[in-house]
């Protein structure tokens, strides 16, 4: 009886290890052939090892950054997603907060017009919306995080009030009676309190907003700035005439912070998910 | 208090609302007027009424991604579900590696959905290009296929995690309790672990429903809708009708197609939230 416990857990072991490399193959095959001469690339050989004679050094990578400029869209991509998110967790909250503890019918109605804009669809708004931001200058990386607080409050002001619900009120009570301004009671007190929950929409934000597409592309101009995922796209559509060693090194180059990253914060990321979910 | 807190009630919600006028309410209700008009840009609108939706519906390529994303919506469902919860069971049974296989099954969920799917187009191709059969360019099937497996191996990690939650979250004394009272492993599963567990189910169902109704990055990556737009999702077929079709009328059924898909996801999300939600028992 111990013995086939033990045996259908080394086989269940074993299945896992399988799909284990099932997953990181693609990311392995990429990078196989961004070390490939141009010559040795084709659709029949993605497969193939790299050998001796196909061996191309770090060549595709230093193209890659050199000629893609993929330096400038990796700190427009940088900047815009550090600026969206600090907005988000600081702006979002604030808003949650008060709308969660000030009861009106003013404040039920903003939050369920949030909850709302989290299911429609992009497409409902991406004409009309890439049309504001014109108007109003905010088609450029600089001013791009106001778009991204607006369209990302829904998701963050629903999972802040979920949690703020959950503290107990006498504390903020105790620290108005102390003489604490709300301003205060809320950087002093709630803050530290809602420190997890703002690591868990941090970490969904910054997924969404670093590796968001359509709307950098429909909003910012895009012969001045492209973000990463607009770059691999727009290099991508011009395919056949696009050497394919440089494209697979820059596709590495966007993977290889974002796995670095996920390396050293993978608890809290995994648990921010974990937490984000439960809360909706 | 609540008196107290209102006088700085601006301070706290201006910001925000702001821009979520800027982002959401203005574009949202620009949009819902629009869809009533003919134009090219939001200046230059003329009220033309309910044409734009008829002509919406009898536009047959709305009608076939209608049906393709309905394909690929409930095959992935099912599957990513199935797939996450099994993933999920196997993982709890504190099994040697089960940190590494968590860190490796969640990563795909890091890489972008354009990314994803220009690596996928690479691999399947020299796939399709191996067993001799037409590359994706070429190949309904290979696309549709394409999709629904990209979406697997992205999402599978994700929904995982929410399932490994739900699992842990299981108190165990009604586990034991089962065991002692003579349950199999099977039933404690569908009698015990499975309700307890319905508000993750609930979760992963809603994400995995609206994230394949919403698909577009991984879509227009793969396949960008070849061949001859056989494997238009709605989201890229909207795409197509505001930005890749001549002639002033387009825009305007684009917006109304808009809104329909709108309509759709919104029902769907809270008519799925409903039905599941009323499944879950009180712990």
């Amino acid at each position: 009886m111990k013995d086939k416990k033990k045996l259908t857990r080394m086989l269940l072991v074993g299945l896992l290890i399988i799909l284990a490399c099932a997953w990181i193959y693609p990311i392995v095959m990429i990078l196989i052939n961004s070390l490939k001469l141009e010559s040795a690339i084709s659709t029949n050989t993605t497969f193939d090892m790299v050998n001796g004679e196909t061996y191309a050094g770090l060549e595709n990578y230093s193209k890659a950054f050199s000629s893609f400029g993929f330096m400038q869209s990796l700190g427009y991509s940088l900047f815009i997603t550090v600026t969206s998110v600090a907005a988000i967790i600081i702006l979002c909250s604030m808003c949650a907060w008060y709308i969660t503890r000030v009861h009106s019918k003013l404040n039920s109605f903003l939050y369920y017009l949030f909850v709302f804009s989290m299911v429609v669809p992009f497409q409902m708004v991406m004409f009309t919306l890439s049309q504001t931001a014109d108007m109003l200058k905010l088609n450029n990386p600089f001013n791009l995080w106001i778009i991204y607080l607006g369209f990302g409050a829904g998701l963050a002001v629903f999972m802040f009030a979920g949690f703020v619900k959950s503290i107990p009120l006498e504390i903020e009570e105790a620290a108005l009676i102390d003489g604490c301004t709300p301003l205060q009671t809320f950087f002093k007190v709630v803050v530290p309190i809602l420190k997890p929950t703002m690591v868990s929409v941090a970490i969904l934000q910054a997924m969404w907003v670093w590796n968001d597409y359509l709307l950098p592309t429909l909003v910012l101009d895009i012969t001045k700035y492209k973000t990463i995922p607009m770059l691999i796209q727009y290099f991508r559509g011009s395919y056949g005439q696009v050497e394919m060693g440089p494209m697979m090194a820059s596709i590495m180059l966007t993977i290889i912070p974002v796995v670095i990253v996920y390396i050293f914060g993978q608890k809290h990321i995994i648990k921010g998910v974990a937490a984000g979910a439960v809360k909706g | 208090m609540q008196r107290t807190y209102k006088k700085y009630g601006w301070m706290f919600v201006l910001p925000t609302l702001i821009a979520f006028t800027i982002g959401f309410i203005i574009p949202f209700i620009e949009g819902l007027y629009l869809s009533f008009c003919q134009f090219t840009t939001v200046g230059n609108a003329v009220f033309n009424g309910f044409s734009n939706y008829i002509a919406a519906f009898t536009d047959a390529s709305f009608l076939r991604s209608a049906g393709f994303t309905v394909l690929v919506a409930a095959v992935n469902v099912i599957l990513i579900n199935v797939l996450a919860f099994a993933l999920a069971l196997a993982l709890t049974q504190k099994l040697k590696g089960t940190n590494f296989f968590r860190t490796v099954f969640f990563m795909p969920n890091l890489i972008g959905g354009i990314v994803l799917g220009y690596i996928w187009q690479i691999l399947i191709n020299c796939v399709l290009a191996l067993v001799g059969q037409p590359l994706l360019k070429l190949n309904a099937t290979a696309g549709y296929w394409g999709i629904i497996i990209l979406m697997c191996w992205q999402q599978i990690g994700y929904m995982m995690i929410i399932y490994i939650a739900g699992l842990q979250n299981v108190p165990d004394d009604l586990v034991e309790a089962a065991k002692i009272d003579g349950a199999t492993d099977w039933q404690i599963l569908w009698k015990i672990k499975i309700p307890m567990m319905m508000p993750s189910i609930t979760i992963c169902v809603f994400l995995t429903l609206t994230n394949s109704f919403k698909l577009f990055d991984q879509n227009l990556a793969l396949t960008n809708g070849d061949p001859n737009h056989m494997t238009d999702m709605l989201a890229l077929n909207i795409y197509q009708t505001f930005y890749a079709r001549a002639g002033k009328a387009w825009k305007g059924i684009g917006q109304a197609k808009a809104v329909i898909f709108s309509i759709v996801v919104v029902l769907i999300s809270f008519w799925q939230l409903k039905t599941t939600r009323s499944k879950e028992v009180q712990q």
